[in-house]
């Protein structure tokens, strides 16, 4: 910046910047339009974040949008085809039937319910625990430090699909118990990584200044330390959301998650996979909308790390 | 060092008994296991008597502490289902396992490391891009759905690969690649990562200016370098495979020791599960502490600290 202006004194300035470069000069560009500019140039944080909302609005608006109720079991057309096999039927069930007549379609825009909902919630509660664990082991240091490192390494050793299904035998498995298994084996991502930028952001300057004045510890955390952690909280947040989903599916999948007749995708897949030989359409789609509301998630998350950082990869 | 290698393995034997007694606890205090073993149609009489024969009526702690001074001999104790002794049962199963998480990992590796090196040497190029898709791709693509539509297309469609049992080396391909495909996108990144690092150092610059061949700078003195925290990482990914391993050989019918736990599970077999989140945590914390130790023989800087 400095090197600039000392040019432009020396040397003409329409030969030595062009136009649009001058008026960069003048009007340096708000950190707001910078980060547009790069949301813009980012094409799969866009493509992320368009899949993403087109899911979630789906998800919002499945009960306008299904066809039929994705309950209502209909036992004279089970095992319909979808409309590339079947273009007479087309109409009425578009991606055809299951096993015992539900519209596919239905539920498959409810499983997008199921899937964000436990998702998003299981992803909230672990990083309320990741998140605590990890600023105050990485502010406080020493014994409290060893004490929660500990922690983190007991909960890496446990294998977590072992215990979470063994946990889903012991509680009963239900959606509410899905979702506080995942919220509470998946935090140590979270806690981790918080501990570690915790650790760096407690030396600077301005922290030490607010120690100094008197500011009090909550009062530190909250507002000196926390701001620090929010970018890097908001990407592992989309990480653990993508885990989570995939974890639910998978648990559902072998029959130690979400209960029947709940349209989750994992268990769509577990019913589907005894027609795997006739109707293989009714395992490609469910693991389709997995993998798409996955691969959005993750691309979002990306996204947002090259935006709010500015760092590649 | 010592000092050092001794306090990372007392820690790591703490782990071990921690996660023990946290799953024993969990399995004990939710379910009844002289129900399990009575069956559905004893009486109460029956339960109350074998309760007190296998001690199911003393305090959880005490139990803990019997099983697991027998667990650090090797004995599990027994079967509930099957009437077999636990550890005979995982050992008859651990070798589908191994091979199984071997392969996958090695699978992993000889795609990420090639790729993720030809990425660093070229990044933006098509090569890169391509790496970067397969990545991207890899993490987003659910594991047991991925294995299924494999199943469909290779072993329904085409008829090439068996679909299910562990006789043959056939049987071990789509495993393999199933559970192999989901750890790569983590070591190719790292792997890119690193030798992007690496190729930008001083030593490499005098290694090309004296004259050394391109093939040799790359691997002699680039790629050694860059691989030691992937090779770290794959130790650790390995750990994390034996738990994947679940659900891969509960589609392929490979009957390992994880196929084993969600028969344990489904039975609510307790000493069986016991005894493999034990034998997991051990795995994982095993090599974690090989990774570390190796991190800080290599960079003696980290033992100090």
């Amino acid at each position: 910046m400095s090197q600039t202006s000392e040019t432009v004194s020396s040397v003409p300035l329409g030969q030595q910047l062009g136009a649009n470069q001058i008026l960069d000069e003048v009007f340096e560009p708000s950190p707001f339009s910078k980060i547009r500019k790069r949301i813009f140039k980012n094409h799969s944080f866009l493509i992320g974040t368009i899949i993403l909302l087109s899911i979630l609005g789906v998800a919002v608006f499945a009960p306008v949008l299904v066809p039929h109720d994705p309950y209502d079991q209909e036992l004279s057309s089970r095992l319909m085809n979808p409309f590339w096999h079947d273009k007479k039927h087309a109409v009425e069930h578009v991606l055809g039937t299951d096993k015992v007549g539900r519209d596919y379609l239905s539920r498959l825009i409810y499983g997008a319910q199921v899937s964000l909902l436990i998702g998003f919630s299981s992803m909230l509660i672990s990083g309320i625990i990741g998140t605590v664990m990890g600023v105050t082991a990485g502010y406080f240091g020493g014994r409290v430090d060893m004490v929660v490192n500990f922690i983190i390494n007991t909960r890496l050793a446990m294998p977590v699909f072992l215990v979470a299904m063994a946990a889903v035998v012991a509680f009963g498995a239900s959606l509410t118990v899905v979702i506080l298994v995942l919220g509470l084996f998946l935090w140590d991502r979270f806690a981790v990584v918080m501990r570690s930028i915790t650790m760096q952001a407690r030396d600077l300057d301005y922290v030490n200044a607010a120690r100094a004045i008197g500011c009090s510890t909550p009062h530190i955390i909250v507002r000196e330390i926390f701001p620090n952690v929010l970018s890097s909280l908001t990407v592992i947040a989309t990480v653990e959301m993508a885990n989570a989903i995939l974890l639910e599916a998978a648990l559902s999948f072998l029959g130690f998650g979400v209960q029947a007749p709940t349209p989750s995708w994992g268990l769509m897949l577990n019913e589907a996979r005894e027609y795997m030989f006739f109707s293989p359409w009714l395992l490609a789609l469910p693991g389709a909308c997995l993998f798409m509301l996955v691969l959005a998630i993750n691309l979002f998350g990306d996204g947002l790390r090259d935006v709010t950082m500015g760092q590649e990869r | 060092m010592l000092a050092y290698t001794l306090k990372r393995t007392f820690v790591a034997f703490l782990i071990l008994i921690v996660v023990s007694a946290l799953t024993f606890s969990l399995s004990h205090l939710s379910t009844d296991p002289a129900m399990t073993i009575a069956g559905e149609t004893a009486s109460e009489a029956d339960i109350e008597a074998i309760r007190k024969l296998y001690g199911y009526d003393r305090p959880v702690y005490e139990q803990y502490i019997s099983w697991a001074t027998r667990a650090m001999s090797g004995d599990f104790g027994e079967s509930f289902h099957y009437r077999q002794r636990v550890s005979e049962m995982i050992s008859g199963r651990i070798g589908t396992t191994m091979t199984l998480g071997l392969c996958a990992i090695l699978f992993a590796l000889a795609i990420s490391i090639p790729l993720g090196t030809i990425a660093a040497i070229r990044p933006n190029s098509w090569i890169d891009r391509i790496a970067l898709f397969i990545a991207v791709i890899g993490q987003a693509l659910p594991t047991f759905w991925f294995a299924l539509m494999m199943i469909i297309v290779f072993g329904v469609w085409w008829r090439w690969l068996p679909i299910s049992g562990n006789t043959t080396w056939q049987h071990f391909v789509m495993p393999t690649i199933a559970l192999g495909y989901y750890a790569t996108p983590a070591l190719m990144r790292l792997t890119r990562a690193g030798m992007i690092e690496v190729l930008a150092s001083d030593y490499i610059r005098t290694a090309k200016a004296k004259g050394l061949r391109p093939m040799t700078v790359l691997f002699k003195h680039a790629l050694r370098n860059a691989i030691i925290p992937v090779v770290s990482l794959a130790a650790v990914w390995f750990g994390f495979m034996l738990g994947g391993s679940i659900v891969i050989e509960t589609i392929f019918n490979l009957k390992g020791i994880g196929w084993l736990s969600y028969d344990a599970l489904l039975r609510a077999d307790l000493p069986v599960v016991q005894a493999i989140v034990l034998i997991f945590a051990s795995f994982y914390v095993v090599l974690t502490l090989f990774a570390d130790l190796l991190n800080a023989y290599l960079d003696p800087r980290i033992s100090v600290r």
